[in-house]
């Protein structure tokens, strides 16, 4: 058997392949996250809630409706999004005027309640959710068994982020949105709606999230604390990052997903840890993080 | 009287009225959870009432109160002031050093980071062999305070729990209205100025972070006492949002509301006790009313309305 460093290389690449699939949900949700906050100013501390409504309506439109995984794909985030463009219409605009941090409040009292209810549903102890059967099995890579399902996530999961870096970066609705971001009032004046727009920005953001919990619907047991789970430490890569930058936010999302993988192998003790450690060492180095711009 | 204006004052006499009678009313141990709770939002809001930083990471402080006073009576048998002392040291060292890393950004990028820094205190106390796991650290002994005050008795725990309480409420106040706590509440105005006029900005908020913490330790230590138990729950993050709930309801930066807030969170706590996860769905949602209408809290309403400072 191949080893590399001492450790036998399938269980390294396999751990390569876990800790890239953590890190393609890290980077969906920081992504979101950085998105909202750049036309928001609002931490959307629901977005964990959210991604978990996106893996039960996945969950239930399979069992309710019959409707299987690739629809699931792009109706949940749509549901989900229309149910982000609703929070933001009647509840999240009234915010806009105050203090940031009592949209952090709002939203934490937002994710409570949405994760109370689906409690109270569904119990905490979750529901499979099957792989689709085009997707089951595994590929022989040479060095490794590669299960077709995780390497289906890492792949959409970097289409999807590349498609919206894109879209912000490469097309004229993404310029507005930029101009948005640095001057709301200048680009109003233009005659654009940014009203509309800031109302379109969190849906797309929360639809985002919905779709990273399509994706980890079948990975991860559909539980109404699976959010909660994620969104801790995908606070912790937005400290890490920095919220200035969209493909920052995606390759650290990446990153720290693989260096906690790498940590599972050589000291599994510290992986939940590693994460965070990475963030003292970044608030201690740069503490702006290493795509955000000087404060 | 005491540094209070007139209102306050007597405020401050009803509320010692309520404590010497409700436990002839009231179970004193439901009444003792009202008071740890109570010390614990107090000192929180000395942060975001009188800092103006919100730390979303609180429950770190008080887990790790709770659990070195827990094992420090059961392991050491100590006598129980030495042992909520040390869990007030613990709060205010590790106040200290996540301190240090979090005065380093402000607004909005504190409160994630002191919810991540407590997230990584949740994970050692997950792992680390001491504080038992997911038993946590159980039948912990009352014993005796200063020697001669036996603690086995709830009436006796009671008046130790709030003499405490009233303790660390009046060492909050007598900060906040000391040439220090002038000196935050010019920070929480406008930092930029207080720097220009010569004060080390950070120097004053890692201060105010280590007094918080370490009060918020001794809540933590003394509910461990009263309880006889310390876990998990003491460190997880809804035990931040909790204490950030009870000081919001209250009032955001005043005297009285974390006291009140913990009285109505606590009891309406107590009361759905058997409604299960509906607690949490109510607890959000008060949330939410509270920022949406009603962001000065309830003692903030009645002051306002009453044109009164309390």
């Amino acid at each position: 058997m191949m080893m590399i460093f001492g450790i036998p290389a399938p269980l390294l690449f396999g751990q390569l392949l876990l800790g890239l699939i953590n890190g393609a949900f890290y980077a969906m949700l920081s992504l979101g996250l950085a998105i909202i906050f750049g036309m928001l100013n609002i931490i959307n501390f629901a977005h964990g809630a959210l991604f978990m409504m996106g893996a039960f309506v996945a969950w239930a439109l399979l069992n309710y409706l019959d409707i299987g995984y690739f629809p699931a794909l792009i109706l949940a985030p749509l549901i989900v999004g229309v149910f982000g463009v609703i929070l933001e219409k009647t509840i999240i605009s009234r915010l806009y005027k105050l203090d940031h941090l009592y949209g952090l409040l709002l939203t934490f009292g937002l994710s409570l309640v949405i994760e109370g209810l689906f409690r109270n549903a569904y119990g905490s102890s979750g529901m499979p959710y099957r792989i689709p059967s085009v997707l089951q099995g595994a590929t022989d890579l040479g060095f490794m068994f590669m299960p077709n399902y995780r390497g289906w996530v890492v792949l959409s999961a970097a289409v999807v982020c590349l498609a919206t870096w894109a879209i912000i970066e490469k097309t004229s609705l993404g310029a507005t949105l930029r101009a948005a971001t640095e001057n709301a009032p200048l680009v109003q004046a233009f005659g654009v709606n940014v009203p509309r727009l800031i109302t379109l920005t969190y849906g797309a953001g929360i639809a985002l999230a919905a779709f990273a919990g399509v994706l980890a619907a079948p990975i991860y047991s559909v539980n109404p604390n699976m959010g909660t789970n994620f969104i801790n430490t995908v606070f912790a890569v937005v400290v890490i990052g920095g919220m200035g930058s969209i493909l920052g936010s995606i390759v650290t999302g990446f990153a720290l997903g693989v260096v906690e993988g790498m940590t599972k192998v050589f000291y599994p003790q510290a992986s939940a840890t590693v994460v965070f450690v990475v963030m003292v060492i970044i608030l201690l180095t740069r503490p702006r993080g290493l795509f955000g711009k000087a404060a | 009287m005491l540094g209070f204006s007139r209102s306050q004052f007597i405020a401050f006499l009803i509320m010692v009225a309520l404590i010497v009678v409700c436990p002839f009313v009231l179970y004193p141990v439901f009444l003792m959870r009202v008071l740890c709770a109570a010390l614990f939002a107090c000192a929180f809001n000395l942060m975001i009432g009188y800092v103006g930083l919100l730390s979303f990471g609180h429950a770190a402080y008080f887990g790790m109160g709770s659990y070195v006073t827990a094992w420090t009576m059961k392991h050491w048998h100590l006598d129980a002031f030495l042992a909520i002392g040390l869990g007030g040291l613990t709060g205010a060292a590790l106040g200290l050093v996540l301190g240090y890393l979090a005065i380093r950004r402000s607004g909005i990028y504190f409160a994630m980071i002191t919810l991540a820094l407590a997230q990584m205190v949740y994970f050692f106390c997950l792992e680390a062999p001491f504080t038992g796991g997911e038993d946590g650290i159980q039948q912990v002994p009352r014993g005796r305070m200063l020697g001669f005050l036996d603690l086995s008795n709830d009436m006796t725990m009671y008046w130790v729990v709030a003499a405490i309480f009233i303790g660390g409420f009046l060492t909050i106040h007598r900060i906040i209205h000391s040439p220090f706590g002038q000196v935050l509440k010019g920070i929480r105005e406008n930092e930029p100025r207080a720097t220009s006029l010569g004060y080390r900005t950070d120097d004053y908020k890692l201060i105010a972070f280590v007094l918080s913490c370490a009060i918020t330790g001794i809540a933590g230590g003394t509910k461990a006492l009263v309880f006889g138990i310390a876990t998990l729950t003491d460190v997880h993050y809804s035990t931040s949002g909790e204490v950030v709930l009870i000081t919001l309801l209250g009032g955001l930066g005043t005297v009285f509301g974390p006291a009140m807030g913990a009285l109505i969170v606590t009891a309406m706590e107590n009361y759905l006790a058997q409604a299960g996860a509906w607690v949490t769905v109510i607890q959000g949602a008060i949330f939410m009313v509270c920022v949406l209408a009603f962001r000065r809290g309830v003692i903030g309403e009645i002051a306002n309305w009453r044109k009164l400072t309390l």
